[in-house]
């Protein structure tokens, strides 16, 4: 059996499976379930300063797509809206009652040093693992100069990371916002900030739906919406690829990543972790279906890591990171063509269809006099672009085979079109 | 032994006869039928579009469907089916469109496009939306004989390309085998005349009802007092078993029995054996002995010469019926009815095999089974007689049905014919097809005609 146990920042826990700073773990009750459930820790639900915010009626919203409910999910949420005294004393009986797990607490307070100084003071208090830094809220919060609103600035996101680290000995991660065009740079702030860590992805500003009845973005409060937080299995493709980006980066130097956004399954979060993260942290998933998805997490992970023959987390950390290279690392000289298995073939002619329509016209659509119709890659034609594997409804039906034979590794780097090019050595040689 | 035959109505108490004829096949909700249509691939060049005979853009109307645009959908289907209401409720779709889904290959389960069919007909129907305006009207005007799916179907076309057309109708009510023949529990709530009444207010069509080609009327007038001629007469007379005691009381051929169902004001006033014997192997012996079955009939036996799949209802429908505790029996023919004082009281069958020629052959060996009633579906076929009375001309027949060609016309120029009456597979949506095209091989000829003009 795989050893599923996770050394994070320091914090420790006995699978890397947390759940994230939200309503999952807002209360005592929640998070009480959750652990009892099996998770391996959790990020409580964000604190904040003086009178507790006020949230709207009405705020969810969702993508269904072809019958799949909850495809993304957004919210208008606020930080927690309960008072900071009973939130701490939830927080402290929770660390009493489970001791094995990750207790680490969220933290948003206005932009100035006394007011983080004070909050710091409370939250090692209550005996919590570590701290967890939201500068991700893109709504509601970053209109009063908190969350994203710092995490768009990379100095206010260093300045900040580093009073904590000064005025708290708890482990100090840093959540990024995805809402900026380039994440290394609030992540390099945190690293130099001294950040024990990062998490991402915070939610991603969205409208996700617009009422047509109504003429307003939902979810709709009294006839008008906001801009939300977008997450839930559609973000995960963006948050891996900040993680990535984030691991593979010199400046980051190796700093643990909790990897954040659209995780559902073992096997999301083995993707994760592949790109380097350390731990996941779960919401919308668990919003969705409720704690007990945790038992197929731990249980298909483990499974997997002994297949694979991986004994601990640390066998596979980051194994993907060195084969996220920039477009111009790619071998121009790999050449693969689509195969379609006439055996399996169902004859939906979608391959056909996309590929005629919308790509390369490599695929024929023959039919006999019976009516039977016959899909035949046409190889001259055909780019390796993968659009008709990717849409044939049938697993394994349509496949690509690498033609390129005994040739050499070429980069756009040394590409002949390029003029920018370097030479290769052969041609450097002469 | 005497024999007092046991044939009564009301074996069912009044309140459970509306379960028992109940929708066979209850309609989608709409999560349901949005789940089912994502299940559909959108494939290009669709299978099932070829299975279809009316043609329907199956992947077109189920995507519509999926997107919350039924009433697109409906009309993706009615503007190629017209009676895509009933065809939903009525077609054996497990030998077309649902049996060449591509979903077929891999997972044995069709997308279900027939339930998606009536899903978004019944939105347009609840609406009473009527989708179709007639083009500017073309002066001319056609006469339709029958008023079965065929003319139905050939009268609405006509009618949207802007032709004036009277459609003439030996029974009382239009609809043909909509409205008495198919199975009540096909086609529950009266939907055969809302569909009727759907097809006639599109405006342009005259029903005269009462009116019988041969009787009332002939061909010669309608040709000589309209444009064109559409007939769409069906089949009209019933196969003979040929055997000793076919005159005894209690014995009929199912077709009338089903006809009387449908038009009994209640299912209670309607008289069924406790024994039933059905004979034959078709959608009318199947409709026949479960609905005896559905009228509370005890034994309900369905014999046929030969074995399960050379029957012409498809397997589902055999299992609907063995469900409903219709005992099937296979390879097997009667020889004779044996009555008492003047009523049946059993049918004796000869087992039956193929002989080494592989031609059907009776084994010799015999055996009988007790019946109140007896029920006669081994075919219907068609009679040219109402062509023929006061006839100059006289249509060329194959095969005992009108000969048409490819655009529906027979050999009498202008007189066209589809459904039934012509040669082809029995269906309502083949009917439909047939009525469709004449409707545009009609059309183009009038319209050339006034060109030449
Ligand atoms: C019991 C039974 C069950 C069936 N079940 C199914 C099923 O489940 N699914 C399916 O697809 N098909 C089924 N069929 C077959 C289907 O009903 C027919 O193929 C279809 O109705 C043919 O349409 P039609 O217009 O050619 O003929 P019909 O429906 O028979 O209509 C012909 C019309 O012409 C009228 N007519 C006839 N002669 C004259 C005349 N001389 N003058 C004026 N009017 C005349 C008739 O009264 C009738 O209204 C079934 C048939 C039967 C008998
Ligand atoms: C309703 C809701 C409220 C949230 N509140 C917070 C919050 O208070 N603090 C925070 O750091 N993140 C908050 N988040 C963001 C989540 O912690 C997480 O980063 C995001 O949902 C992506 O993960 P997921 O795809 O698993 O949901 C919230 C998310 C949701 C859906
Ligand atoms: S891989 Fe792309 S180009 Fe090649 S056949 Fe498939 S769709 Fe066409």
């Amino acid at each position: 059996m795989a050893d599923i146990s996770s050394t994070f920042a320091g914090i420790r826990s006995p699978n890397p499976f947390w759940l994230a700073s939200a309503p999952p773990t807002d209360k005592e009750v929640n998070v009480v379930r959750a652990l009892k459930a099996g998770w391996g820790g959790v990020v409580w639900k964000t604190l904040g300063e003086g009178d507790p915010v006020v949230n709207v009626s009405s705020r969810y919203g969702a993508v269904s797509y072809n019958g799949t409910r909850i495809a993304g999910f957004n919210n208008i949420e606020l930080i927690t809206d309960r008072p900071l005294d009973v939130n701490l004393r939830e927080i402290k009986s929770v660390k009493k009652q489970f001791p094995d797990r990750a207790i680490v607490v969220s933290l948003m307070v206005p932009c100035n040093e006394e007011s983080w100084k004070t909050i710091l003071a409370a939250v090692e208090d209550t005996e919590a693992d570590g701290i967890e830094l939201n500068f991700g809220c893109p709504h509601g919060m970053s209109e009063r100069g908190m969350g994203s609103a710092v995490g768009q600035v990379p100095e206010y996101v260093e300045m900040v990371t580093r009073w904590c680290k000064q005025y708290s000995r708890m482990p100090v991660i840093v959540k990024l916002t995805p809402n900026i065009t380039n994440i290394l740079g609030p992540a390099r702030a945190a690293v130099a900030g001294g950040a024990d860590a990062v998490s991402l992805i915070n939610t991603i500003q969205s409208i996700v739906s617009v009422d047509l009845d109504l003429m307003a973005p939902t979810p709709t409060v009294d006839g008008q919406g906001t801009h939300g937080g977008y997450c839930g299995p559609a973000v995960k493709p963006i948050a891996m690829r900040m993680v990535g980006d984030i691991a593979r980066d010199r400046t980051c130097a190796g700093i643990p990543i909790s990897g954040i956004g659209g995780v559902s399954t073992w096997r999301d979060a083995a993707e994760f972790m592949a790109l380097g993260a350390g731990t996941v942290q779960v919401c919308t998933a668990a919003m969705h279906h409720g704690f007990r998805i945790v038992e197929d997490m731990i249980d298909g992970l483990s499974n997997w890591m002994d297949a694979k023959g991986y004994a601990t987390l640390d066998d596979f950390r980051g194994l993907a990171v060195p084969n996220y290279v920039s477009w111009e690392n790619l071998n121009l000289n790999y050449k693969i063509v689509a195969r379609i298995d006439q055996d399996l073939c169902i004859k939906c002619g979608k391959c056909h269809i996309g590929c005629e329509d919308t790509s390369h016209q490599a695929i024929a659509h023959m039919k006999g006099a019976d009516g039977l119709r016959r899909y035949e890659v046409i190889d001259d034609e055909c780019v390796g672009c993968n659009l008709c594997m990717l849409a044939c409804p049938v697993d394994g039906c349509i496949t690509m085979q690498r033609m390129d034979v005994n040739q050499p590794k070429l980069t756009w780097k040394e590409h002949p079109n390029n003029p920018m090019r370097q030479k290769v050595p052969a041609e450097a040689a002469e | 032994m005497t024999h007092v035959p046991d044939i009564a109505p009301g074996r069912l108490a009044p309140e459970d006869y509306a379960k028992s004829f109940d929708d066979m096949a209850p309609p989608l909700n709409g999560r349901q039928a949005v789940i089912e249509a994502s299940r559909c691939y959108f494939c290009y060049d669709a299978p099932c579009v070829d299975a279809c005979p009316t043609g329907i853009d199956i992947p077109g109307f189920i995507r519509k469907i999926g997107t919350g645009n039924l009433k697109g959908s409906a009309v993706t289907i009615l503007e190629q089916n017209i009676m895509g209401g009933m065809c939903a409720r009525v077609c054996p779709t497990e030998i077309l469109c649902e049996g060449s889904c591509v979903r077929n290959t891999a997972e044995s389960k069709p997308v279900a496009i027939g339930a998606l069919q009536r899903h978004a007909t019944d939105w347009l129907f609840e609406r009473d939306i009527q989708p179709f305006a007639r083009q500017p009207a073309s002066g001319r005007r056609v006469a339709v004989v029958g008023a079965g799916p065929a003319g139905l179907s050939c009268a609405h076309r006509l009618a949207q390309l802007g032709h004036e057309v009277t459609v003439f109708e030996a029974q009382e009510k239009a609809g043909g085998l909509n409205e008495y023949g198919l199975a009540a529990y096909k086609t529950p709530g009266g939907f055969a005349q809302r569909e009727v009444d759907f097809i006639l207010s599109i405006g342009g069509i005259t029903v005269e009802t009462g009116r019988q080609l041969g009787r009332d009327l002939f061909l010669e007038e309608l040709r000589r007092d309209y444009d064109a001629v559409f007939l769409g007469l069906g089949h009209n007379a019933v196969n003979a078993l040929g055997v000793e005691g076919e005159e005894l009381s209690g014995v009929m051929n199912a077709v009338d029995f089903i006809a009387g169902l449908r038009q009994a004001g209640s299912l209670a006033t309607v008289p069924v054996g406790r024994k039933v014997v059905v004979i034959g192997g078709g959608n009318t012996a199947i409709d026949a002995a479960t609905q005896a079955r559905l009228l509370g009939a005890e034994d309900v036996t369905l014999v046929y010469r030969r074995g399960p799949e050379a029957m012409s209802a498809t397997l589902a429908e055999q299992e609907w019926a063995q469900t409903n505790g219709v005992r099937i029996k296979h390879w097997a023919m009667p020889r004779r009815l044996l009555g008492w004082q003047g009523a049946v009281k059993e049918v004796e069958f000869e087992y039956t095999r193929l002989d080494e020629a592989g031609r059907l052959a009776g084994t010799g060996e015999t055996f009988t089974i007790l019946a109140d009633q007896v029920f006669k579906a081994i075919g219907q076929r068609f009679v040219p007689s109402p062509l023929t009375a006061n006839a100059l001309e006289t249509l060329e027949l194959v095969d005992g049905r009108i000969a048409v060609n490819e655009e529906r016309e027979t050999s009498v120029p202008g007189v066209y014919a589809g459904g039934d009456c012509t040669a082809g597979i029995d269906l309502t949506v083949s009917a439909v097809q047939h009525g469709k095209l004449a409707a545009h091989a009609i059309d183009a000829r009038l319209r050339a005609v006034a060109a030449a003009a």
